[in-house]
């Protein structure tokens, strides 16, 4: 069973240059209870990613063709206050700065009733919720936290409030995006195991936004790796971090250092840029940086799938 | 040379721009050939008519608007249209050199009061709100009072007026990136306080000084013309539009065309600076930008 | 010798004016730096790193010890002889776009160390050589800040670093916004310039896995203070102060399977306010013994390591369970 299924998405943004296609033929699976890592480097489309499951697309922005299924529903043709019934409550999500989440002059209590106005709870059952939640992301002393106001907490303390408030409503699906990056290593290794233990108890799926690939291996069941507006591969965390087929996310993950255990003074390095998305491109996405590009390259590859490990790239075929 | 005319072609490519975005606005436009009319009219007043706008013709007062006069004549038999061209330079150099000299001493007072050591900061911004505490009109009429009557004394007011509103708006744009990275880059770099100003801090903070200046340009207009009107302002027989109105507010029931060839220019201008302030704040306003 | 920081304090007043209080940002800090040689300086936020940077270059005003900068004095208070100082030593800060002047051209920034010291060269071929140097084309001198992708602003940041030549480079979390792949090209035009012109540097990081990689050797800061330093080699391979360990076990790697033992603390960062008496870590510190409360450690040890505890650890020890 999946809770969210993403089918040949296609997202363009109007901009001055012509059509920018942001997002291209995206297909992602979520299992129930399953967390999926999306990775890549800025540029990907990660961000549109969201916004599209969100509807959250700026102005300029539109899904072409393609379908976001979820809980029976296509997403992509919801109307606002169909989809504003959604979100927060059955989709939400935690963002990279918690003030994102946090309104500064209102107190936490107050954000947290704000949260459960559908619920049918009296007032005092509502507080009561919030402190077991705020116990739960374990903020120290949670019947005093929730009179105090966002500044008067700590970065990682306002994070862990933010991942209380999104798991309030206990979500289908909850979206992480880059929910450590603002954070320190410790903090940041705290966090994530807050997020494994809450998705746990509250049976929920989770798309994990990351360019952090230690975190994603450690986080994720299953890992989508993105580049200019593409899924190149995808499968479980153990397929991509100890079998990538992609060339591209082979080089990616040399590119951590963390993956070369032995000092060096000279890192590998993915040269090239990502190409320009407003021209067309012909062909595979990654080929004018890839070290293998051949004639075949010039035609798209198909999606090959053998056990759940889904990847395009010609290679496949030789 | 070449670099001078590179240099010129930059800019004026530059602002090309800005000015297509302007008048792809309708309000834009209209404010734009609005203020472009008032200031040709302005400069090339002597082309345009035929009369001194100074020369009493007892023969000709109260002539109604006709071919001759296109606006009428007034209680002295002065051409009522040179007068209202004449009156534009007036206005228009009033309102520019009062409001650059506001934007002189504001911004030099702001990046002071922004740079400056704290308790510096402290004082200026206590004098700057004891000159704002002060009602303009009671300012103009102290002014008045030990000046006389005057062009200067017009000037001075707008001045004072203006210039505590502009050294806040440089002075918090001066807090905000003292600290900024680039500003402590430079620093590191050994960039002396002077350089970092000039060259760092000024050119970021002077957009929403200059929008906010134009649309202050009509203000002025309006002060000028209701201090001379008040006879505050410049002396007769020197032709302003508010001493225009007030000579045709006392005939206003026989002669009403004297109160309206005032009237009418001080309206127009006023709408037509305002538009285009208000078209230039929407496209340099950086919310919008980022939308962009 | 290059560069030698001797007993750095910097302090801050914070607070209304009838509740003035001070606070220590760093805190006795003292390490040389000799030439060609890279120094890691690593800590969380609020360590301290960056005032610490801020006061070698003299752009903080420091409060107690002192920092020689090739055998003179470093002083806020006397800019005129900083100055000339500063054209052998430059920065680098975190933010790749923000660190650039926004209203200038990329021409005009890579030009403004010439400027600055009046070194009347030919600035334009200056800019050139410079640009290309850093892997840049040179049309790029006539791009703006925001036209400029974090990766190339961050080039322009080495190109300007290097403009005149320096003898020492602080590069304050120099690959901080980066992705992986350009962080090591980032890295790598680093290491190239500073095998071809000898610099040293001052690596300010809070990624442990870079400062593995670049750093010749390297200082733990926490709470303004260092609590251990020593060669990369040996801190990584030994770390010896719990705060080290834990930073060392709290870095993610990229294996699924991979069985992390890691060392939690229990509580948050102590505001500098209010510093703990004894040792300063004894409020987390999962191996915390009774003279830790009360009595601070000093920075102690041989050539290659010195640690500031009271019971260094054994390699690989694990945190006594609790009870």
């Amino acid at each position: 069973m999946n809770v969210l299924e993403i089918q040949n998405l296609n997202v363009a943004f109007a901009t001055g240059g012509g059509f920018l296609r942001a997002l291209k033929n995206v297909s992602i699976d979520i299992p129930e209870y399953c967390i999926v890592g999306v990775v890549g480097e800025s540029g990907c489309g990660k961000s549109t990613l969201i916004n599209s499951i969100l509807r959250l697309l700026p102005e300029n922005g539109s899904i072409d063709t393609g379908s976001i299924q979820f809980e029976g529903r296509d997403l992509a043709q919801l109307n606002l206050s169909q989809m504003q019934g959604i979100r927060g409550s059955r989709i939400s999500t935690v963002f990279q700065d918690p003030m994102d989440a946090l309104n500064p002059v209102l107190s936490i209590a107050e954000q947290m009733l704000h949260i459960q106005y559908r619920s049918d709870l009296s007032r005092k059952k509502k507080n009561a919720r919030s402190i077991e939640m705020l116990r739960r992301v374990r903020i120290p002393d949670p019947e005093s936290a929730l009179k105090r106001y966002p500044h008067e907490f700590s970065g990682g303390m306002k994070q862990r409030i933010a991942i209380a408030m999104a798991m309030m409503m206990e979500p289908a699906l909850l979206i992480a995006d880059e929910p450590t990056t603002a954070l320190d290593a410790t903090l940041e290794v705290a966090i994530i195991n807050l997020l494994k233990e809450l998705q746990s108890q509250i049976k929920c799926s989770m798309l994990f936004i990351s360019h952090h690939l230690g975190l994603v291996a450690e986080l994720c069941d299953e890992v989508v790796v993105m580049y200019a507006g593409e899924v190149l591969e995808r499968g479980s965390a153990r397929q991509i971090f100890h079998d990538p087929w992609h060339p591209y996310t082979q080089r990616l993950l040399d590119c951590d250092p963390a993956s070369q255990t032995l000092r060096t003074r000279h890192l590998p390095t993915i040269p090239g840029e990502i190409p320009d998305l407003r021209r067309d491109q012909e062909g595979c996405i990654f080929r004018s940086r890839c070290q293998f590009c051949e004639e075949v390259c010039k035609t798209v590859p198909a999606e090959v799938e053998t056990e759940g490990h889904h990847v395009r790239c010609h290679r496949l075929f030789q | 040379m070449s670099d001078i005319l590179i240099l010129v072609f930059e800019v004026v490519s530059k602002h090309l721009g800005s000015l297509r975005r302007v008048v792809a606005e309708p309000l834009g436009a209209v404010g734009l050939i609005m203020v472009v009319g008032m200031i040709a009219g302005a400069i090339f007043a002597d082309f345009l008519t035929a009369f001194e706008p100074t020369r009493i013709s007892p023969r000709d007062r109260f002539l109604e608007p006709s071919v001759v006069h296109l606006m009428g004549t007034d209680q002295l038999g002065r051409d009522l249209f040179s007068r209202v061209l004449h009156g534009g330079q007036i206005a228009l150099s009033v309102a520019l050199v009062s409001i650059a000299a506001s934007l002189l001493i504001g911004v030099i007072l702001g990046l002071i009061a922004g740079y400056g050591p704290r308790w510096l900061d402290n004082l200026m911004i206590l004098l700057f709100d004891a000159i704002k505490s002060f009602p303009t009109v009671m300012l103009a009429l102290a002014l008045v009072t030990l000046f006389g009557p005057s062009l200067t004394a017009v000037m001075i007011v707008v001045v004072l007026v203006n210039v505590p509103g502009y050294a806040r708006i440089i002075r918090t744009q001066t807090l905000a990136l003292k600290s900024s990275q680039f500003v402590t880059s430079a620093q590191s770099m050994g960039a002396s306080t002077a350089r970092v100003l000039r060259v760092h801090i000024l050119p970021n903070s002077i957009g929403p000084l200059l929008i906010l200046a134009s649309m202050d340009i009509p203000v002025v207009i309006a002060i000028e013309a209701g201090m001379s009107f008040l006879g505050l302002g410049v002396r007769p027989p020197t032709p302003s539009w508010g001493a225009i109105l007030n000579d045709g507010f006392t005939a206003i029931r026989d002669t009403p065309w004297i109160a309206i060839a005032g009237g009418v220019p001080i309206i127009l201008t006023t709408l037509g600076f305002t538009f285009l302030g208000e078209t230039l704040r929407d496209i340099f306003d950086p919310r919008l930008k980022r939308r962009a | 010798m290059i560069l030698s920081v001797q007993d750095l304090e910097v302090a801050f007043r914070v607070g209304p004016w009838f509740d003035r209080r001070t606070i220590l940002a760093v805190a006795r800090v003292s390490f040389d730096l000799s030439q060609g040689e890279t120094f890691a300086i690593v800590g969380e936020s609020g360590s301290g790193k960056t005032t610490l940077a801020h006061a070698i270059n003299g752009l903080q005003a420091i409060s107690g010890g002192e920092v020689s900068f090739m055998g003179k004095k470093v002083e806020v208070s006397r800019a005129r002889a900083v100055q000339p100082l500063r054209r052998h030593m430059s920065m680098m800060f975190q933010d790749p776009v923000g660190s650039l002047s926004p209203r200038m051209k990329v021409g005009d920034l890579v030009a403004e160390p010439f400027v600055i010291h009046k070194i009347g060269k030919n600035l334009k071929k200056e800019v050139q050589r410079l640009l290309s140097l850093v892997g840049l084309p040179g049309d790029f001198a006539d791009r703006y800040p925001h036209q400029l992708s974090g990766g190339q602003a961050r080039r322009i940041g080495v190109a300007r670093a290097i403009a005149l030549d320096p003898k020492l480079i602080i590069a304050d979390e120099p690959t901080a916004g980066l992705d992986v792949s350009v962080q090591g090209e980032v890295l790598n035009l680093l290491n190239d310039l500073r095998e071809q012109l000898g610099l040293s540097m001052i690596f300010i990081s809070h990624n442990l896995h870079v400062v593995h990689h670049v750093a010749d050797r390297m200082a733990v800061m926490y709470l303004g203070r260092i609590v251990e330093t020593g060669s990369t080699e040996e801190v990584f391979r030994a770390p010896a102060h719990p705060y080290t360990a834990t930073l060392l076990s709290a870095t993610p790697n990229p294996d699924p399977d991979k069985v992390h033992d890691r060392i939690l603390l229990s509580s948050e960062v102590p505001s500098l306010l209010d510093r703990p008496a004894g040792c300063e870590f004894h409020t987390r510190c999962p191996w915390v013994q009774q003279r830790c409360f009360n009595e601070s450690p000093y920075l102690e040890g041989g050539q290659l390591k010195r640690v500031a505890c009271h019971v260094p650890l054994e390699p690989g020890a694990r945190p006594p369970p609790k009870g």
